[in-house]
């Protein structure tokens, strides 16, 4: 080792191929002590792990087989989280156009970008559920409530990233079609939507599949769907309704999944 | 033949083939019918909205001035939402890192084993954060044991599925290097793989950690900790004013943690 270091000056600075990172060391370590820290702060202790197994093999037990029997409940219930989902991401989407056409930074100019902009943040800021109670209060139990909340989420979501696919565009086609004396709107319509159309669809459809995953859980605080049934079957202890619900809930969000890849690569 | 076709009609161009635009027209059509349905079936009480207006002036007066003896106890509990989302993140990524490296195709070269992987991923990820949060609470009682789990377990798909996207996106020359000087699978994961997805992984795991903290906020509601029990609490007891508190220390420690995440990834990144 002396004698390869001793031959060239660069030599003493190879030593070791792969050499250790302390400060990245020291990192991880900093992180262990916090987790430990936390854990112990929320709860995290033996007995209650321990005891909160026994629970759980009794709260399975309770779960199995799940029960069906209230079939046209769930049903109702499923249906209406559909209509939230659906209407709530085709309005929210009708509204987030305009407002991320107006927050993108290449079209318009500062003073108008920046309000957009706060209030694309502060649609975003929330979430769906809490902002689902203050509609309650609102508008009084019920679907809309559901709908409005949802509707919020919808355009925080879709207007930041219409803004970000605007902003992203190449502003060459836009200037060819200007040159042939288009107006404005065909500017939009020829120049820019072309451009933005795939990624667009592939906002909106993962926007209905989140859309559908809060609208099974606004009902928890009074905004319509099938969360109002599973929190009722919750607080009765009717665990294998709850798991009926939850299946049903899981087989919906993933066949929505699927169709809605179908829907990106059709639009391509 | 074709030349006098060609003269006699002029060419038509279309961007799309006829099946394309058939599927696009079906899509299309299909999403216009679920939403007119959807209009036209879903139960809307019109009543409930003639007093929309009134009802909001009123929440925002009840909501103002805001209630400043309820910021002690807010501010504690925001500190547990920030410990749940923290340690949740943590917990996620310990469980996510091993399952992502065997749902990873290039590290674990065996089709059962990626497919379990990913099962457990896709589990993860279609449970709600909040149905997550009610099945832990009925196991472990309420409080935040039971909200950390459930946004650990939640963001365990999430991260994972990342992950090991992040890891089949690996470049093989710097792996088939060090396996070439003989290393074993532990110097190869460290040595080759972790170097190239480090970027990666923390961008991944930022971007958790700032969704959790929003979830993590709302899991109270069911009873699993943090700030959501004094959302709770003073939302059963109709303190609109105490709510105000609430949502603002929310709203600050949402823009806050943007401000962060933004921060720390421009300057690790």
């Amino acid at each position: 080792m002396s004698a390869i270091a001793g031959r060239t000056s660069s030599g003493a600075a190879r030593g070791v191929a792969f050499r250790p990172n302390w400060t990245a060391r020291v990192g991880w370590a900093l992180l262990a002590l916090y987790a430990i820290y936390a854990a112990s702060q929320l709860g995290f202790v033996p007995e209650r792990l321990a005891s909160g197994l026994g629970h759980g093999r009794q709260f399975l037990a309770r779960m199995f087989p799940p029960n069906f029997s209230r079939w046209e409940l769930i049903q109702s219930g499923i249906a209406e989280s559909m209509q939230i989902a659906v209407i709530a991401t085709v309005i929210g989407i009708a509204i987030a156009l305009p407002l991320g056409f107006l927050a993108a930074r290449n079209l318009m100019p500062p003073w108008v970008t920046w309000p957009m902009r706060a209030l694309i943040a502060l649609c975003r800021s929330f979430h769906p559920i809490i902002v689902a109670i203050l509609f309650v209060k609102a508008i009084g139990f019920g679907a809309l409530a559901g709908v409005m909340a949802l509707i919020v989420a919808s355009v925080g979501f879709i207007a930041k990233l219409f803004a970000e696919a605007i902003e992203e565009i190449s502003l060459k086609q836009v200037e060819a079609v200007r040159a042939t004396g288009a107006g404005f709107l065909s500017i939009l319509i020829m120049g820019v939507q072309p451009q933005v159309l795939p990624r667009f669809i592939g906002f909106a459809t993962y926007q209905l599949d989140s859309n559908l995953r809060n609208s099974t859980m606004v009902g928890i605080v009074g905004g319509g769907g099938i969360g109002a049934t599973l929190f009722t079957a919750y607080q009765r202890f009717d665990y294998d309704v709850v798991l009926a619900i939850l299946i049903v809930i899981v087989a919906l969000i993933m066949v929505a999944e699927i169709v809605s890849g179908w829907a990106r690569r059709v639009f391509q | 033949m074709s030349t006098a076709t060609a003269a006699l009609a002029p060419r038509r161009w279309q961007r799309f083939s006829p099946w394309r635009r058939l599927a696009r027209l079906a899509f299309t059509l299909f999403a216009v019918a679920a939403f007119v349905t959807s209009l036209r079936t879903i139960e809307v009480i019109p009543e409930f909205l003639y007093d929309a207006p009134d009802q909001l002036a009123d929440l925002f007066g009840r909501m103002w001035p805001m209630d400043a003896g309820y910021i002690a106890p807010t501010l504690r509990a925001l500190v547990e939402t920030l410990h749940i989302a923290t340690l949740g993140t943590l917990i996620a990524i310990g469980i996510a890192v091993p399952i992502g490296l065997l749902a990873a195709r290039n590290v674990t070269p065996s089709l059962p084993l990626n497919l379990l992987a990913k099962f457990v991923f896709v589990t993860s990820r279609s449970v709600n954060s909040l149905v997550w949060a009610l099945l832990f609470v009925a196991v472990f009682g309420p409080g935040p044991l039971a909200g950390t789990l459930a946004i650990a377990l939640r963001s365990v798909g999430f991260t994972g599925k990342l992950f090991a996207e992040a890891l089949e996106e690996a470049n093989r020359g710097s792996i088939e290097a060090l396996q070439a000087t003989g290393a074993g699978r532990l110097s190869t994961l460290l040595l080759g793989y972790w170097p190239q997805v480090k970027p990666a992984f923390w961008s991944i795991a930022l971007f958790r950690w700032d969704i959790n903290i929003r979830e993590s906020a709302v899991l109270g509601l069911v009873g699993a900790g943090g700030i959501g029990v004094a959302l709770d609490t003073a939302l059963n007891l109709l303190y609109w004013d105490q709510v105000a508190v609430v949502l603002a220390a929310i709203f600050g420690t949402v823009i806050l943690a943007e401000i962060v995440v933004t921060t720390l990834r421009a300057r690790a990144l």
